[in-house]
């Protein structure tokens, strides 16, 4: 890969996911590199998803899945019996595509992670919130309001909500599903620099339809196709000199 | 540019076929009628409670004879007038069966002289007569009151002796009552239905869960009556065993069976409530470390709250109304207590206990009826309440605008 060796976060050991007997995905193998954006792409319903979502194991609320293989995190395959799934989801967090803050206040929304790891400190939960908000670029915007119903937010505000309830709870590793896909541009672009600023801090994995997204935020790109990763580099190695056809020919517009 | 007049227009409304109006046609006659006969039933409660501003000004020693004599109003009317004849005619309680009365109905009305007693009437009713005036020579009577009170009066003391020499007429026992119970059925009913229904919908398999969800909801089915019985034979049981209270049947028995009765509503309706927010917030709070516990009742269930809300107020109002097993299980029994072990008697139970067997068009009629209007007034506005307060300000405030 790079000259000097990164620093690897999460690495992938030919990891199968299925839904009952439908195998979603094929032996993904892959090393992802800390502090560092990730970002899958490749059209609907590739697996690109679902392995995010296999990266928090938040798969497992869905019914009737298994697993192969193993994701490795920290040294710790997360699929592993003595893993516990609500501390591995403190590590791992996640920002979905709908922006769906919870029906509390902007304040209740940050504070509500701190209050599921116990910490009842008002002054300390204040000081995370207040961070965690400037941190997601909407301490600005929101400052005055804080205890209005965070349903009162425009749509790019409530998504840098969601960011910001992420962030507060400090995990390493942030996932985003498609966190712009239901965005304008100006909230889009927002967010996108929100991303190149949380790098410095967190892994982040992004998922994204929007090849132009993954060529703007991204160092690496995987693009997935019917389940399998079909390649995974540079982000500028994908989208200029990329070694298999498919992903040139998604990447040019010829199919998906 | 000019519009075309000749030819076919494409955008013509369709002729439609007369199948469809007809079915249209069914439809709209048979909403109406629903509606139309909700109104009648109402307007009939109204009328025949309406009865009752007839006796407002009477003293209660009027109402006896009133509550008898329906027509002859006048008749009665002119009896206050002169209070001191009043001990002859007070033979006409309203003990004496339905046939009795109607003679002296008769008597009173044909000869207008209060001194006539009533010709078919023995003499051995008069020792029950109620009369201040009379009092003096009675005072070994306990049910006698020693003052003129006026129906307002009597409606608002604490008992309630319909049927009596002197019929007390007094809410207090059964409004109590009433609270009572629902209180205890709420108590009781609400957790289990909402603790059930975040069971079925958060944590149980969905093998279980698509058992539990219909059987819960077939004892929303289940006769009254037949819930009324296991709380008669086995609940009543149980509870003076357990707790050993004095009396069988009270007020704990009444709110188990009623608890029994509004569970299935509770639960249905919290359970939808539950399903109806969306999946995603579930996800988010579980994305952000949360337990699955955190994760109901911090998130799910304050989500769904303007729902649980609904359904707790539907519970209180099924329990409110709810005769058959009030009827079978509370002890029938208007007794003044603020005791949970004591038996009690629910408005609505009063009303199917008493109407079977009053005079028609007596006071105390009227006065079942105006139960049956009260009933109806507490069950509108709760469900005015659920309508107009949560539907439209707890959802608001906890599902924002959308």
């Amino acid at each position: 890969m790079g000259k000097e060796q990164e620093r690897i976060k999460i690495r992938t050991n030919d990891f199968n996911f299925y839904y009952g007997d439908n195998r979603a995905l094929h032996n993904i193998s892959v090393e992802i590199p800390e502090n560092r954006v990730v970002a899958f792409i490749g059209p609907s319903g590739c697996g690109k998803s679902t392995f995010l979502r296999s990266m928090n194991r938040m798969n497992d609320v869905i019914d009737g899945t298994s697993v192969k293989g193993a994701i490795v995190i920290n040294g710790i395959d997360i699929y592993d019996k003595t893993v516990d799934v609500v501390e591995l989801r403190k590590l791992v967090g996640m920002v979905f595509q709908k922006h769906i803050p919870f029906p509390k206040s902007i304040y209740d929304n940050v504070a509500y992670g701190l209050y599921l790891s116990g910490r009842k400190n008002k002054t300390e939960v204040e000081g995370i919130v207040e961070q965690s908000l400037k941190r997601s670029a909407l301490w600005e915007e929101v400052k005055d309001r804080l205890n209005e119903s965070a349903m009162s937010l425009s749509g790019g505000q409530q998504q840098r909500l969601c960011i910001a309830r992420a962030v507060a709870v400090d995990p390493e590793v942030l996932l985003m599903d498609e966190p712009c896909s239901a965005l304008d541009p100006i909230s889009t672009a927002k967010i996108e620099e929100l991303i190149g600023e949380l790098k410095d801090t967190y892994t982040i994995i992004i998922v994204t339809h929007n090849m132009q997204q993954a060529a703007r935020v991204s160092d690496f790109t995987g693009f997935f196709y019917m389940g399998n990763l079909v390649e995974f580099d540079k982000t500028r190695t994908i989208f200029t000199t990329p070694s298999k056809k498919e992903t040139e020919d998604y990447i040019t517009g010829r199919f998906g | 540019m000019t519009p075309q007049t000749s030819g076919t227009n494409p955008f013509r409304r369709r002729k439609r076929h007369i199948g469809e109006r007809i079915a249209e046609f069914t439809v709209r006659l048979t909403a109406s009628i629903s509606i139309l006969m909700i109104f009648l039933i109402l307007t009939f409660v109204l009328r025949e409670a309406w009865g009752i501003t007839a006796f407002l000004t009477e003293t209660n020693s009027d109402k006896t004879e009133k509550g008898v004599v329906n027509e002859g109003s006048k008749a009665a009317s002119s009896d206050s007038s002169s209070p001191d004849t009043y001990g002859e005619t007070e033979e006409v309680s309203p003990d004496v069966p339905e046939e009795y009365n109607s003679d002296v109905q008769e008597t009173i009305t044909d000869s207008g002289t209060v001194n006539t007693t009533g010709g078919d009437e023995p003499e051995s009713y008069n020792p029950d007569v109620t009369d201040y005036s009379a009092s003096e020579e009675n005072k070994a009577e306990p049910n006698i009151s020693h003052e003129k009170k006026t129906l307002v009066q009597n409606l608002t003391s604490d008992t309630w002796q319909p049927v009596s020499s002197e019929p007390k007429f007094g809410l207090m026992p059964l409004i109590l009552g009433t609270a009572k119970t629902t209180f205890i059925a709420i108590l009781i009913g609400a957790p289990l239905g909402i603790l059930a229904a975040i069971y079925t919908a958060f944590f149980a398999p969905r093998r279980l869960r698509e058992v539990m969800k219909p059987v819960i909801e077939l004892l929303a089915g289940f006769p009254s009556v037949v819930i009324g019985f296991f709380c008669l034979m086995l609940v009543a049981d149980f509870v003076q065993i357990t707790f050993g209270v004095e009396y069988r049947l009270n007020a704990i028995v009444g709110g188990i069976g009623l608890a029994i009765a509004i569970v299935p509503v509770i639960f249905t309706i919290t359970e939808d409530s539950l399903m109806s927010v969306p999946k995603s917030y579930r996800e988010a709070s579980l994305a952000l470390g949360a337990t699955e516990w955190q994760t109901a009742f911090k998130v799910m269930l304050p989500a769904a709250l303007p729902g649980v809300v609904a359904a707790v107020l539907l519970g209180v109002g099924r329990a409110f109304g709810e005769t058959m097993i009030a009827l079978m299980a509370t002890g029938n029994a208007a007794v003044y207590s603020a005791s949970m072990v004591e038996p009690v008697r629910t408005l609505a139970a009063t009303i199917g206990a008493e109407m079977g067997e009053v005079i028609w068009g007596s006071l105390h009629y009227n006065i079942l009826f105006m139960l049956g209007v009260l009933l109806f007034l507490v069950s509108f506005s709760i469900n005015a309440l659920t309508e107009f307060f949560v539907k439209g300000m707890l959802a608001k405030k906890f599902q924002g605008g959308t």
